[in-house]
């Protein structure tokens, strides 16, 4: 009965990966990792830097041929129909490569005409695509005059060119001042709304705690948790978290380990993981000289956990 | 797992027009400047050259020397624009601007990348070349319906400079690599290729050697079809550029697959 209702799941997923491997020069990158992504959902990739994200992407959409495994895209199996994958979707690379020669609307009329669209369908769009985008007006602004934001938001616009069914988005909001983050975050949350599937890395774990349905945290080329935010918050750490800074912070903490069921320590900063935190907020009440946080966990208390505090580069 | 894929031949296929026309719309934007650049420059050398040092030479190859370095002046401007444009404008879209990673997340391949890039390159040389053809033409130089055959000849010459410049364009780590194949290639090629004066005034060695150079092919199809004659042995030369342009191609495209696509 399980692998019945697998089956047709299967068939009508938006992106399939199972047993994916991917090496250069020796060094896996991606070391054998599965996930699937149900159309109409938004699905997040979280990971360090150097962890196999952009990798995992680029296999997904056939621009490098993994050493073994299965993908599946719209259907389509990847690398070989990765063209006809790729009609119908729309990327946001994590780099703008937007062409500097052109205006706005020119990027997106000659971005459409790589899909095969004719210019009449694409003219059509234009004036939507801009309004979406929230650049109502500037069909005719160079490249150049564009804010970092207006570039990035101009790039979705583009990868919206071909109406796509799925969208990958490789660290949308990075660099990006907090009121373009969040113009960015309403826009993607439209596109679920409208039926559409994203598929999104980031290293913003507000980022993908607001906008993914589900999740995947990968390190050293593996999948080490996937799930809904809320489940993964709840199955891996504990509900509180009081935050202790301050140059005494640390050693004044570990000698009062007890009070919580779980302390990390970060250069000048003490993490208490806790259940109850009353009987830690009462003694920090007491010592006027600690400045504290108290707050709810968060996916970047699980995803420091799961992948560590030191550097990654 | 192997890597077949990247060797394959390239599989252009008929969807690379789009980017054709994109070059092409970027490069309408400033097409004065650019045409007016690719003219000056070989013209000033023709015209210096032709009358200047042509006053102090009798005859050379039994015409005048401008007569004699017009078709010399039209190949030679063609292979450095096709070779300007494959390298530098090339690998600005490739590696700099990342337009090609960008096309590459639509349905098109590397394959219909490249291609667009090398026909692209060589209708820009057309362009270039066509227009020393005009001005050699107003000058008298040229009088003879033949010489009309040299626009397919500037084409083809474009296509086997753009193949060869894609390669050194999938090659480079900088714009500075550039550098060695004008000064290994292409600069020493314009010389023993009978652009300035008839190759046979070179040793014999060198001189059968450069009759293996694609330029050298070029010239002995250009020049007598300027002076008004059917140029001998023209189907080996339209068949040894036409052979330089293919396996080049076929190289730059492996190449390239094998720099971006790992």
């Amino acid at each position: 009965m399980a692998a019945l209702s697998i089956a047709p799941a299967l068939a009508h997923a938006a992106l399939h990966v199972s047993g994916l491997r991917k090496s250069y020069d020796g060094n896996e990158v991606v070391a054998g990792i599965d996930f699937t992504v149900s159309p109409g959902t938004c699905f997040g990739l979280l990971g360090p830097n150097g962890a196999g994200k952009t990798t995992t992407l680029r296999c997904c959409l056939g621009l490098t041929t993994p050493d073994s495994g299965c993908i599946t895209l719209g259907g389509y199996p990847i690398p070989q129909q990765a063209g006809a994958a790729r009609e119908r979707v729309g990327v946001v690379p994590q780099f703008d490569n937007l062409d500097p020669d052109f205006t706005a609307g020119e990027n997106l009329m000659v971005y459409g005409r790589y899909f095969g669209l004719k210019d009449a369908t694409i003219r059509a769009r234009i004036p939507d695509l801009l309004d979406f985008a929230g650049l109502a007006g500037k069909e005719k602004a160079r490249i150049q005059s564009l804010s970092g934001g207006m570039k990035r938001r101009l790039t979705l616009a583009r990868a919206l060119v071909n109406d796509p069914d799925i969208v990958f988005l490789d660290e949308p909001t990075t660099g990006l001042d907090p009121q373009a983050r969040h113009l960015i975050w309403e826009r993607l949350k439209r596109l679920t709304a409208s039926g559409k599937t994203l598929i999104l890395t980031t290293h913003f774990m507000d980022e993908a705690e607001r906008l993914c349905d589900r999740l995947a945290v990968l390190d050293h080329g593996q999948l080490i948790t996937e799930g809904a935010p809320r489940e993964l918050i709840s199955a891996h750490i504990e509900p509180q978290v009081v935050e202790i800074f301050g140059d005494d912070a640390p050693a004044w903490a570990k000698t009062r380990r007890a009070l919580g069921e779980r302390l990390e320590v970060a250069g000048d900063t003490a993490f208490f993981y806790c259940r109850d935190p009353a009987p830690l907020l009462a003694v920090l009440s007491e010592t006027p000289a600690l400045r504290y946080l108290h707050r709810a966990a968060s996916l970047e208390d699980v995803f420091l956990k799961l992948t560590g505090r030191e550097l990654r580069d | 797992m192997s890597h077949q894929h990247l060797f394959a031949l390239p599989r252009p296929g008929l969807r690379w027009l789009p980017v054709w026309r994109r070059n092409f719309l970027v490069w309408r934007k400033l097409a004065i400047p650019s045409v007016l650049g690719n003219l000056a420059d070989p013209l000033i050398y023709m015209l210096g050259l032709g009358y200047g040092l042509g006053g102090m030479l009798p005859q050379v190859g039994g015409v005048s020397y401008v007569s004699f370095l017009a078709a010399g002046t039209v190949v030679a401007s063609t292979m450095n624009a096709a070779t300007f444009e494959a390298l530098y404008s090339a690998f600005s879209r490739m590696h700099v601007q990342k337009t090609w990673d960008a096309i590459l997340n639509t349905p098109l391949s590397l394959d219909h990348v490249l291609t667009a890039e090398l026909v692209w390159a060589a209708s820009k040389s057309l362009l270039s070349g066509l227009a020393i053809l005009v001005v050699i033409a107003a000058l008298g130089l040229t009088t003879s319906p033949l010489a009309l055959w040299v626009i397919p000849v500037i084409f083809l010459t474009g296509l086997a400079f753009a193949a060869l410049g894609l390669i050194v364009c999938a090659l480079a780590p900088s714009y500075d690599f550039f550098m060695y194949y004008f000064t290994l290639f292409i600069t020493p090629m314009l010389l023993v290729s009978g652009v300035f004066f008839p190759a046979d005034q070179l040793p014999p060695a060198l001189h059968t050697l450069a009759n293996w150079l694609p330029l050298a092919h070029a010239v002995q199809l250009a020049r007598p079809l300027l002076l008004g004659e059917v140029p001998a042995n023209a189907l080996v030369h339209v068949a040894a550029l036409l052979g330089i342009a293919a396996i080049a191609f076929s190289i730059a495209t492996v190449l390239t697959r094998r720099r971006l696509l790992k």
